[in-house]
């Protein structure tokens, strides 16, 4: 497809502009001009609407495709929430507006939003406050981790440095705790897919800042040793983290506070509603246990007395800013509006059917594919590996491309790392039963031709706009200006 | 002498130096390269050490030392062209080579006899 600027001619123009009947004596100087013209398309409006229209008509999203790609809760977002938070009073607040004189009471109403989703969380995930703060998943767990050395600091114990994460953790873990100045040191998963007690025992010293356990993990499985993982963490003076990026699992179900962990981060675009991919924007609020509510960023929405809402910035042991302004506003609000929605009765009954989904899917699967949740209930993913279809040269890329060839997104694959030729499946509790039925057979149909026709693999996908593209050249060398194209 | 680790590494000793690298399993698994970060010449590093780094289009995936000493030089070829791990593993596609080394450390590491039944176990 030919890009915008290749579109329309010379000359041509969206719209005619009446002849400047002013003098052009502008004060920007020169040096602040530019010298050489715009590059701009020259189209009339009715070449970019074609043009738009149609790329939007070749988009693949969740608006269009089952989309299952594990770990990443592509669920359905109700369109309702969408018009709540497009509603005039919200989205035309200036964020500074909260901080001039008088500001405050004209922003009461967004104040209370923040405060409420806050209350909310706390009171669901069992933590004594939440911080909305944090834009992103990752962003989430450093400011997580932050807390946890403040809260070490504080205690003067400056030595402990390293923080244990399993090797069924989330790969961002090791990640955000290194950005924080921690050392990581990985701990296996035993046999049934829980964190190695054993392992996890010895390598417990004074050097230990705290063990980050994604909860479920990422072989869609209950850590069930959660419990005693954070009570033998705090017997040895460490914190414990929850990656809470797979709460959609255990919502409503379980309050991960009460597991004895003192810190989690949630994904509100996985779990809560709102818009996910294509670059966010993501929330991924901090909920803490009271030890760790002094180190809380700033600023925080406190309740006056009077029952007005304000902004506070006094917090002597805050670890500060981690974000401009007060989290992805919008983002928050989609959350308020999806929790007041679903209420008490509804909220774990989005747990019950993923984890209904992906017992279905596994179940259904398991004779054609290699099943690994060792013989478990799985909880709202099931992890198969592709290792059956990789002995005839079919591998999950393979089965990858030929998902997208029946207008399938496909799972997530190679992840997680300790399962060979992974394929991550997360149905979501939003796909009907025809939805998960359609997949199911599209799966078997792909396992059988993996043994009668492994070849047919390499021509797939041939039904999309592009065809199986090159993953090795694109990163090798990577050209995002198009460069070569327009040569 | 050529020995071979549980992480996937190799080393192989000629004289006074030891060069290090992936093996052609490790590379298979990782599929195609696209970049691999090399360590500084001067680097000391002791067992176990981050060595290097290698990412594929599947995972990025560290390179451990498997043998203690000084990185005398790293294959410099890489930096264009990572490929040559996946062509070439265990000859061309060397990530560098260590000097100041014990010998004495690799004793223990497998052969490649051992590390073949190693692998043959782990399926």
């Amino acid at each position: 497809m030919k890009l915008v600027f290749d579109k329309g001619s010379p000359g041509r123009t969206g719209s005619s502009l009446p002849k400047m009947d002013v003098p052009d004596e502008s004060r920007i100087p020169q040096s602040l001009r530019r010298s050489t013209k715009a590059e701009l398309p020259e189209a009339s409006e009715l070449d970019v609407i074609r043009h738009f229209l149609l790329l939007s008509r070749k988009n693949f999203g969740l608006d269009t495709h089952f989309y299952p790609l594990g770990s990443c809760t592509m669920k359905y977002n109700p369109k309702f929430h969408e018009r709540i938070a497009a509603l005039p009073g919200f989205t035309l607040l200036h964020p500074l507006l909260p901080q001039l004189r008088r500001g405050g009471a004209l922003t009461q109403g967004a104040l209370e939003v923040i405060y409420e989703t806050e209350r909310l969380l706390s009171n669901l995930l069992g933590f004594k406050q939440f911080t909305m703060q944090p834009l992103a998943g990752a962003h989430g767990e450093l400011t997580g981790v932050m807390l946890i050395a403040a809260h070490h600091k504080a205690a003067g114990e400056t030595g402990r440095k390293v923080m244990l994460i399993p090797d069924s953790a989330h790969g961002t873990n090791p990640a955000s705790a290194a950005v924080a100045g921690f050392e990581t040191k990985e701990i296996p998963t035993d046999e049934k897919g829980n964190t190695d007690i054993t392992a996890l025992k010895a390598s417990l010293d004074n050097s230990v800042a705290g063990i980050m356990l994604t909860c479920p993990n990422t072989l869609g499985l209950y850590d069930q040793n959660t419990r005693e993982a954070c009570n033998l963490v705090h017997e040895a003076g460490g914190l414990a983290y929850c990656d809470g990026a797979n709460l959609n699992a255990i919502i409503g179900r379980v309050r991960p506070g009460d597991l004895g962990f003192d810190v989690m981060h949630i994904n509100l675009h996985k779990t809560f509603s709102s818009p996910h991919g294509g670059g966010g924007p993501g929330a991924g609020p901090v909920g803490v246990a009271d030890k760790l509510v002094p180190y809380l960023p700033i600023s925080r929405v406190a309740k006056r007395s009077d029952g007005t809402y304000a902004l506070e910035y006094n917090h002597d042991n805050t670890i500060g800013y981690i974000a401009p302004f007060y989290g992805n506003f919008s983002i928050i609000l989609r959350t308020y509006a999806y929790l007041l929605t679903l209420g008490r009765e509804g909220i774990p009954r989005i747990s019950e059917n993923a984890v209904l989904s992906a017992n279905y899917v596994r179940q259904k699967l398991k004779n054609h594919f290699d099943d690994a949740s060792r013989e478990r209930t799985c909880m709202h993913e099931c992890v198969f590996s592709a290792a059956r279809q990789a002995r005839n040269n079919v591998h999950a890329i393979d089965i990858a491309k030929a998902l997208i060839e029946k207008g399938i997104h496909p799972p997530t694959i190679y992840f997680p790392l300790i399962v060979k030729e992974a394929l991550m499946i997360e149905p979501t509790e939003t796909e009907s039963r025809e939805t998960l039925d359609h997949f199911i057979e599209a799966m078997i149909e792909i396992a059988e031709l993996a043994e009668e026709n492994p070849e047919k693999f390499k021509s797939f996908p041939s039904t999309t706009p592009v065809g199986r593209l090159d993953e090795t050249a694109a990163a090798r060398n990577l050209d995002i200006a198009n460069l070569a194209g327009q040569q | 002498m050529k020995k071979y680790t549980q992480d996937h590494e190799w080393v192989e000793i000629e004289g006074d130096i030891a060069t290090v690298g992936i093996t052609e399993h490790a590379a298979e698994e990782l599929g195609d390269l696209t970049f691999v970060e090399l360590p500084e010449k001067g680097l000391d590093v002791i067992v176990g050490d981050k060595l290097a780094m290698v990412e594929s289009v599947k995972a990025a995936s560290d390179v451990y030392a498997p043998i203690s000493g000084t990185v005398k030089e790293s294959n410099r070829e890489l930096e264009d062209a990572p490929g040559l791990i996946n062509s070439a593993a265990e000859q061309e596609g060397w990530i560098c080579k260590i000097e100041n080394f014990d010998v004495v450390e690799i004793e223990d590491l497998m052969t490649a006899n051992q590390y073949t039944e190693f692998l043959a176990k782990g399926k």
